[in-house]
């Protein structure tokens, strides 16, 4: 079985996001790019799945400009196989991203796909879910565990109200939550292995997608800030002043 | 004119407080608002959903495989549904965060995540990058709106409406390819994380599963619900469901208050909501003092037992 994984190029997790003063978008000049956190472990699953036997090709994706090469790279180094990009300069949405990762999954047929639960830019937790509509296939989204038994999968998904189990038959789409595991470091000479790994562009139109139905973004805005408050010196004093704030 | 379907989220029993908070989403929208629940045997959720305000009928579709909310059997059920509808709208929980992008897709509309505030029927606000930035989308024109509720930016519906209740058959059949097998609830009787007026939130700090202990007392002291950082969970004090902030849930409590929590962006970003937030933590130089109403540089565990005490 064959094993695709959706990477996506975003802000790292530890940048401080800033929005730009015109309100015209978040300022990424010169900030630290990464792969998304959910899809490195995502990444990393398929790759303890290829190694428990249970698959024979990791194939990492993404949708994006020619600078998403560099986190397929990051890919190819953790140890996918090989990369495939499709290449389009929009920013692309959900909907045209999973019609494209449609599109690579009826070229390469793969048995399992396996995506972030969300991209942390546009925080948008669609992706997965809708390429499963698309595909017409099972989805199991926030998933914290997943046992392979031949043609199914059993997968516990994080839920509000505890942890959910659901069996999907394969192929299916599975989004990851955190608790999945923990994805491994890269080391330098996998770096260099990397680079002579095949990676693929393929353009977002020959793959005939053409994007439409995208939602209008006209403008960015800071969030309200809270103020920092005062300091209580110990817990007498924080209950009177709750107190005298009607909270107890 | 907007028609509003918003999809309810239940157990089977009790219609979830997500429901009535789409609801006052739904009324920034427009004032047509319908409520679908789906389900098998759920009469007693339909007629709860049929006491929200504003709402004008509650369809129930009874079915076997719309028993357990899993989306490949939802979703086509919702879309039918939804031929008469300009929106659909369901919650920013996991239930509408797994289904509603599901329904999107089969409509052939990107989804609007998170709506906080509605400017026009068919413009809203939404956050992203953990909520360090606010956009203005809008949906294409003439587009169906598909959208979920960020639902700790609503208060809940009032419930003093008489909805009628409308009886449809089911015309989507099982996916036979997903099938539910259970849930394994980490709650007990505590309030509901994501309804509760008071919320206490342990961290990393708490040191051990035991030690969480003191969490569970000083909430049950306060009638409050429980929290806790994605590092008390990682660790294992704690169940996942009780996980705040970007990756967890997101929550606006009246009083919220944190214990050993460093105030990570991620964690944050699922209190900033909160009404009055308050901050113990032996570190005077900790981020999450930069946001809290009322902070005390101290040992928890000196604190903790303080406060339980003198809370009588
Ligand atoms: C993609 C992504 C998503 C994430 N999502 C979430 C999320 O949803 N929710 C979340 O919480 N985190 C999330 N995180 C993790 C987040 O970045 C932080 O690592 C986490 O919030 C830290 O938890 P903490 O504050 O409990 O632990 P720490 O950061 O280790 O803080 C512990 C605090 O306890 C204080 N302390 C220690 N001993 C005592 C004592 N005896 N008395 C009082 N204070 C004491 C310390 O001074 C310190 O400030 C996410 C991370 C990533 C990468
Ligand atoms: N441009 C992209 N290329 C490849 N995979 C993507 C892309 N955008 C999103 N994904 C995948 O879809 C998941 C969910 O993204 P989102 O729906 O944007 O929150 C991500 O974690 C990725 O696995």
């Amino acid at each position: 079985m064959k094993i695709l994984v959706g990477i996506k190029r975003v802000v790292d997790y530890n940048v401080r996001v800033r929005v730009r003063p015109d309100g015209s978008g978040v300022d990424t000049d010169g900030v630290k790019m990464s792969v998304n956190p959910f899809d490195e472990i995502a990444l990393e699953e398929a790759l303890r799945i290829k190694e428990a036997g249970n698959a024979e090709e990791v194939i990492v994706v993404t949708a994006g400009g020619d600078e998403c090469q560099q986190q397929l790279r990051t890919g190819l180094a953790m140890g996918a196989d090989r990369a495939i990009q499709i290449q389009t300069s929009e920013s692309l949405q959900p909907l045209s991203i999973a019609r494209a990762l449609l599109k690579v999954i009826e070229r390469e047929d793969p048995g399992l796909v396996l995506l972030g639960k969300q991209a942390i830019d546009g925080d948008n937790s669609q992706t997965g879910q809708m390429l499963a509509a698309l595909w017409d296939r099972p989805q199991a989204t926030f998933a914290s565990k997943m046992v392979l038994n031949g043609n199914t999968a059993t997968v516990t998904r994080e839920v509000d109200a505890g942890l959910e189990t659901i069996e999907v038959d394969l192929p299916a789409v599975v989004t990851v939550d955190l608790r999945m595991n923990e994805p491994r470091f890269v080391k330098l000479p996998d770096i260099m292995k990397a680079k002579r790994k095949p990676l693929d562009v393929i353009p977002l139109a020959d793959l005939g997608v053409t994007v439409e139905g995208d939602l209008k973004v006209h403008h960015f805005a800071p969030p309200p800030q809270r103020q920092k408050g005062i300091m209580v010196e110990d817990a007498a004093q924080l209950v009177q002043e709750l107190k005298s704030r009607g909270l107890i | 004119m907007s028609r509003i379907l918003i999809i309810a989220e239940h157990d089977g029993e009790t219609l979830n407080a997500s429901t009535a908070k789409c609801v006052s989403c739904a009324q920034a929208i427009g004032s047509d608002i319908d409520i679908a629940v789906l389900g098998d045997g759920i009469d007693e959720v339909a007629a709860q959903a049929a006491t929200l305000d504003s709402v004008s009928k509650v369809i129930a579709v009874n079915a076997a495989h719309l028993a357990a909310p899993l989306a490949a059997n939802w979703a086509p059920e919702a879309l039918s549904l939804a031929a008469d509808y300009s929106h659909v709208l369901g919650p920013s929980t996991t239930l509408g965060r797994d289904l509603m992008p599901r329904i999107a897709a089969l409509a052939g509309v990107n989804q609007v995540s998170d709506i906080m505030e509605v400017s026009g029927p068919t413009a809203f606000k939404r956050p992203i990058y953990a909520g360090n930035a606010i956009v203005d989308v809008e949906a294409a024109e003439g587009a169906k709106v598909i959208a979920t509720a960020r639902i700790a930016s609503w208060k809940a519906a009032g419930n003093s409406g008489g909805a009628t209740v409308e009886q449809r058959a089911a015309s989507s059949s099982a996916a036979g390819h997903t099938r539910y097998v259970g849930l394994e609830s980490g709650g007990g009787e505590r309030p509901d994380l994501q309804s509760a007026s008071r919320v206490v939130s342990g961290g990393r700090a708490m040191g051990s599963e035991e030690n969480f202990g003191l969490v569970y007392s000083l909430a049950d002291k306060l009638g409050a619900g429980v929290g806790a950082s994605r590092a008390a969970v990682d660790a294992g004090y704690c169940p996942n469901d009780m996980q705040v902030g970007q990756t967890g849930k997101i929550i606006a409590p009246d009083l919220y208050l944190a214990f050993g929590i460093s105030g990570a962006i991620q964690h944050v970003t699922g209190i900033k909501d909160a009404g009055t937030i308050v901050a113990v933590n032996k570190d005077s130089e900790a981020p999450i003092f930069e946001i809290s109403d009322i902070g005390l540089v101290g040992d928890l565990f000196k604190v903790m037992p303080e406060l339980e005490s003198l809370l009588g």
